[in-house]
């Protein structure tokens, strides 16, 4: 045991993350002095220029903020447009949609899985050496992920940036006939993401327990991407609406990014995979939940480093639920609707892959965006992973640094931040520090 | 010897790097003829330049960025950016038409914590480039043949003529002339694959303008059609703002 000592964990650069942050620690006769998961990705103030942009060139611009998750965005921003104009849309146009969030939970969720987050609990560096170790298994997963690439592809029009999404509905409803093409690869992919998640189950899982608040959407139809009540497990129960009732973003000075947390408590809390598996089991096929509870993951799940079983497990639900959105689909008549452009203000969030992203905007007479907030999900779960981190660090002290080092930086990939998505938010109304 | 390869991010979105991940078919044939030296979204493992090919995503938009591109050039021996941040300085380059300080008292409320430039520039304008790959996203055929090009020590096949002629070789039937829908294309550079015309929608630039585009005609087209001098001058001033023929064009439509 080192005593009376000082130690510096330093990342000066985090890997397999997406963007740029880094992570630093300071320890003094073993008490944290210091700890800071910092973002320095450059801030990119999209909240600033949408502002005098027309209504319908924001989903192709929100997307730009993360090339990770477009259709997050994408999805954000036309429900939160429609809300302002009063734009009720059918179930088709929802079924549609739902099926393009599919795809991409598919592939940002493959994406972390295998390149980002497995290499980690082998001690290894990248897809690269987990492929010299296990070549099938990287073999197959970059078949499932470019299987949601391909649903995205279709839906979307391309896999980075979709051209298709507007408010109202898409440019162009795609034929039954080009759906159902898609049906062998995502047959496959469903096959895979069930060895996927038999693999990762079976991960030698570090010990660490944490009584979270797990926020995301539910929804008592499905479970939840574009709809649904945003809870949690400490009593929330809101709409979009009140959002900023109900939580807070907080400069801090070390950071390009705002920390989120619970207005009344100055609480932290998680949002993403394991927050979706904790909240709403329930509502997964009776068929899935079996292969959960027959694997042993089962709600409540409170390990962190366990978000990566429920990643898999959200992977094969997609693969699933995308098929049966093929197999049930009915073309809209009409691609898009028209919306009634009016004076309004609308609010929505859905589910990233990484958890609940929010859209807010004031909207003028002609359309154009007179205001506009949006939270991402890493930003909310920030605080969340520094906090970790303070309950992590006191377990590890007998490790060496390099090994406490690592061990830290998985933990941290626990949440796939994405360090690009945190730096833009807007808080026109945002109080002093 | 494998030849080196690093990729870089400036400020950007990822999308463009992330395209190179997701050539899965053809990322571990490329991983065996390119060592992947430094790559820090795909690995923790960093080894030191010089780097044989280096690509560089993102654009200028820091005091730190813009002492990095010195240092990487100095350790590239073939440097390529890869879209539209890196090469005319993406989205977020519609700040240089406004005043920074007021954007960050909108996103921050202590704006004196974030160190940031007033100007975002491309590439290009700090070091010599040898070689820059257009889109927002970059097409990932087109990046695949920029690296079968260096490995075979030939300059990359990547046309430069307009989307209107990838969009007649689709087959595809014009926006414009079939439906009035404005329509970019014919001052774009090819390269997407004519996507949107594909679905029923017209071209909005992500490829950047084309060679000697004829962006002043466009936008009398455009007006015609009934667009106002403030949605002209939006239409060019999205991803490729800083491209000096659409930022031309979007000014002389500014009121
Ligand atoms: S060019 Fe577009 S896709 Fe590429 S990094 Fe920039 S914003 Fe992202």
């Amino acid at each position: 045991m080192k005593n009376s000592s000082k130690r510096v964990i330093e990342v000066k650069a985090l890997a397999r993350v997406e963007g740029e942050g880094a992570l630093h620690v300071t320890l003094k006769d073993d008490e944290i002095v210091a700890l800071r998961f910092q973002i320095f990705e450059p801030p990119r103030f999209f909240e600033a220029f949408l502002q005098g942009r027309s209504y319908n060139e924001v989903p192709d611009i929100t997307a730009r903020i993360c090339g990770i998750c477009p259709v997050a965005y994408q999805m954000s921003s036309v429900h939160a447009l429609e809300q302002a104009f009063g734009l009720k849309l059918g179930e088709n146009y929802a079924q549609l949609r739902r099926l393009l969030y599919c795809g991409e939970w598919i592939e940002s969720h493959a994406l972390h899985i295998l390149m980002l987050h497995a290499p980690d609990f082998f001690g290894l560096s990248s897809v690269l050496e987990l492929n010299q170790r296990f070549p099938q298994v990287v073999e197959q997963g970059l078949r499932l992920k470019k299987a949601g690439n391909a649903l995205v592809t279709v839906v979307g029009g391309r896999e980075v940036h979709p051209i298709n999404v507007r408010v109202g509905g898409f440019y162009r409803a795609p034929e039954r006939k080009e759906l159902r093409e898609l049906i062998p690869s995502l047959k496959e992919a469903r096959n895979i993401a069930r060895e996927v998640l038999d693999w990762v189950a079976d991960f030698p899982f570090p010990e660490l327990e944490i009584d979270y608040e797990f926020v995301s959407l539910k929804d008592p139809r499905e479970y939840p991407m574009n709809r649904g009540r945003l809870v949690s497990n400490k009593g929330i129960d809101i709409c979009a609406d009140e959002f900023t009732t109900v939580f807070e973003e907080r400069q801090v000075e070390h950071s390009n990014a705002l920390h989120c947390l619970r207005r009344d408590t100055g609480g932290s809390y998680q949002v993403g995979p394991l927050a979706r598996f904790n909240l709403c089991f329930e509502q997964l096929p009776a068929s899935l939940q079996k292969i959960a509870a027959e694997r042993g993951f089962t709600p409540p799940c409170n390990n962190p480093f366990k978000s990566i079983i429920a990643r898999a497990l959200e992977t094969l639900y997609a693969c699933q639920e995308a098929l049966r959105i093929i197999d049930s689909y009915q073309r809209p008549d009409r691609p898009h609707l028209e919306p009634d452009i009016k004076v309004g203000s609308g609010s929505w969030f859905t589910e990233a892959p990484r958890g609940i992203l929010f859209h807010s905007y004031d909207v003028d007479e002609n359309g154009l965006i007179k205001r506009a907030e949006i939270v991402p999900p890493t930003s909310q779960n920030q605080a969340r992973m520094e906090d970790d981190l303070r309950r992590l660090i006191p377990t590890l002290l007998h490790l060496p640094t390099e090994e406490m080092r690592a061990q830290c930086e998985q933990a941290i990939r626990n949440y796939d931040p994405c360090i690009s998505c945190a730096t833009h938010f807007l808080r026109l109304d945002i109080e002093r520090l | 010897m494998k030849k080196k390869l690093a990729v870089w991010k400036f400020s950007s979105c990822d999308g463009c790097q992330l395209s190179l991940l997701d050539c899965e078919d053809e990322l571990l044939t490329l991983a065996d003829q390119l060592e992947i030296a430094y790559f820090l979204e795909a690995s923790s493992r960093i080894q030191p330049g010089p780097y044989d090919l280096s690509l560089v995503e993102g654009s200028v938009s820091t005091p730190h960025e813009r002492r990095a591109i010195q240092e990487i050039r100095s350790q590239s021996k073939f440097l390529v950016t890869i879209g539209a941040c890196a090469t005319s300085g993406g989205i977020q380059a519609l700040r240089n038409f406004a005043d920074v300080r007021d954007f960050l008292s909108v996103v921050y409320a202590r704006p004196d914590y974030i160190e940031t430039l007033d100007k975002v520039s491309p590439i290009s304008q700090h070091v010599k480039v040898d070689f820059e790959l257009r889109g927002c996203p970059i097409n990932k055929r087109q990046l695949l043949e920029v690296a079968n090009a260096f490995l075979n020590k030939r300059r990359p096949n990547i046309p430069n003529h307009s989307l209107c002629m990838e969009c007649k070789r689709r087959g595809l039937v014009c926006v414009t002339v079939a439906h009035g829908t404005p329509c970019l294309g014919p001052v774009t550079q090819a390269g997407c694959g004519a996507l949107c015309p594909a679905y029923n929608r017209g071209c909005y630039g992500c490829f950047g303008p084309m060679e000697t585009p004829n962006t002043a005609a466009l936008a009398q087209r455009l007006k015609d059609h009934g667009m106002s001098s403030q949605e002209i001058s939006r239409v060019f001033r999205t991803f490729n703002a800083e491209a000096p023929a659409f930022k031309e064009e979007s000014l002389r439509h500014e009121e």
